[in-house]
């Protein structure tokens, strides 16, 4: 269950290539690395497996059906992280997750809120939030949220060493109920997990840039 | 908070967000009220107290500053969730995108078109405008501000990411804003010489209908193209 494969997968970004013909495969429970130097378009493949980029080449799949066939199981079934931290100031930390909750569907915020260690600051106006508790609870909507696959921009970025160990154990929850999680995780060497370095695509790109366009 | 509320819908929780954020930040939603009041009230000023004068103007004139400031309000519809990453989610949420742009346009109207019509009879009164008006106005704008809320929306989805992008979106939208502009006036005139007004207000409704059932379409295709 939960085979995220892509194929031969393309992208442009105006009128520069930030990759071409890259594969890669996630199974249920497994986790991917994306790796490589800024600039190498970890996020852009992100965006790509979210759905927010168009698949302009190649073919994305789970579980044997294209994408592109069925967005909104696709949708139905993705937690994003990406680099802003979708919060709004004038809501308090619980009722920014309470909306994400709502809007996914169902989910448990408190749940979210304790695990990310948010629970004293549930009724805080999440304006007050330092950088690092604004990415905490950006990330509670993975323990709030049940979601098969998670797609994880940096997720580290501006967390404290406790806050990381917090998110290194959801992760290896998720994947133990059979979850996937690809992420993006700026040239550190992952523990553990397949790695798809970007930088290797990088190159490609650059010899086809005239050919193609 | 209590640790687990009943389970909105979707839709719901994204008007009542909304909602709740323009209460909060309340001085954006009393600025397009205030802003509308003081159009209305400069208006004696400039062509003269004389009665008559007024009593003709008054449809035009609160017609006019209802579609300035509902734009006034509009391009902070998508600006701040935008900005702060909270659009790349809602494109993302299960929620089909036409429908939450159908609740974050209600979430407007509640917040900006609403106040207007109740701030609208007094401003009748100010100008001068016979008591029979009165009731056709109040009709005319309930069917009309809806139709800007969702005709304003499609206009700020568009203008997302753009430089200036409050000019740009009046340049867009008030062509729009015209045929509502023309029936909700005609209608309150009608009404004022004895003439039938049912009409103009079928047009404001029919309107209405045509906006609720395209613009969803157009502002959550623009919507998606924002969050590329």
């Amino acid at each position: 269950m939960g085979q995220f494969i892509g194929s031969g997968l393309g992208s442009y970004r105006g009128q520069r290539i930030v990759f071409r013909g890259l594969d890669f495969a996630v199974d249920g429970g497994g986790l991917l690395h994306l790796v490589g130097p800024n600039g190498s378009g970890k996020s852009t493949l992100l965006r790509v497996m979210a759905g927010l980029l168009p698949v302009i080449e190649g073919q994305i799949s789970w579980d044997g059906v294209a994408l592109a066939q069925d967005r909104d199981g696709h949708r139905a079934r993705l937690l994003y992280v990406g680099h802003a931290d979708a919060i709004k100031g004038a809501l308090s930390a619980a009722e920014n997750l309470q909306f994400w909750c709502a809007m996914a569907g169902g989910g448990d915020a408190w749940l979210g809120l304790e695990r990310f260690g948010l629970a004293k600051m549930a009724d805080l106006p999440a304006r007050f939030l330092s950088a690092g508790q604004r990415r905490r609870l950006n990330l509670a909507r993975l323990a709030a949220i049940p979601a098969a696959l998670w797609l994880l921009d940096e997720p580290a970025a501006s967390l404290d060493k406790a806050s990381e160990e917090i998110l290194e154990a959801e992760i290896r929850r998720h994947r133990a109920g059979g979850g996937s999680v690809v992420m993006a995780s700026h040239g550190r060497d992952p523990a553990d997990g397949e790695r798809l370095d970007m930088g290797a695509f990088v190159g490609a790109a650059l010899d086809l840039g005239d050919a193609v366009l | 908070m209590s640790p687990s509320k009943s389970p909105k819908s979707p839709m719901a929780a994204l008007i009542a967000r909304d909602i709740r954020l323009a209460l909060r930040q309340g001085a954006d939603s009393m600025m397009v009220i205030v802003f509308f009041v003081l159009v209305v009230v400069l208006f004696p000023l400039g062509v003269g107290p004389e009665p008559a004068i007024l009593a003709r103007v008054a449809a035009g004139v609160i017609w006019v500053a209802a579609l300035l400031a509902a734009m006034l309000s509009m391009d902070r519809l998508y600006q701040s969730d935008h900005e702060d990453g909270s659009l790349e989610l809602l494109v993302l949420s299960p929620l089909p995108l036409e429908l939450q742009f159908l609740a974050k346009a209600a979430a407007h109207w509640l917040t900006t078109g609403l106040p207007l019509i109740i701030a609208a009879p007094l401003l009748g009164v100010f100008l001068n405008m016979r008591g029979e008006g009165f009731a056709v106005l109040l009709a005319a704008l309930a069917l009309g501000t809806p139709s800007l809320s969702l005709i304003g929306g499609v206009g700020a989805a568009l203008s997302l990411g753009a430089r200036r992008s409050g000019v740009l979106l009046s340049l867009l939208v008030l062509p729009l804003f015209i045929p509502v502009l023309i029936f909700g006036v005609s209608a309150v005139d009608a009404s004022l010489i004895g003439l039938p007004f049912k009409a103009q207000l079928l047009v404001l409704g029919g309107l209405l209908l045509g906006a609720a059932a395209l613009a969803p379409w157009a502002g959550a295709a623009a919507l998606r193209q924002a969050a590329e």
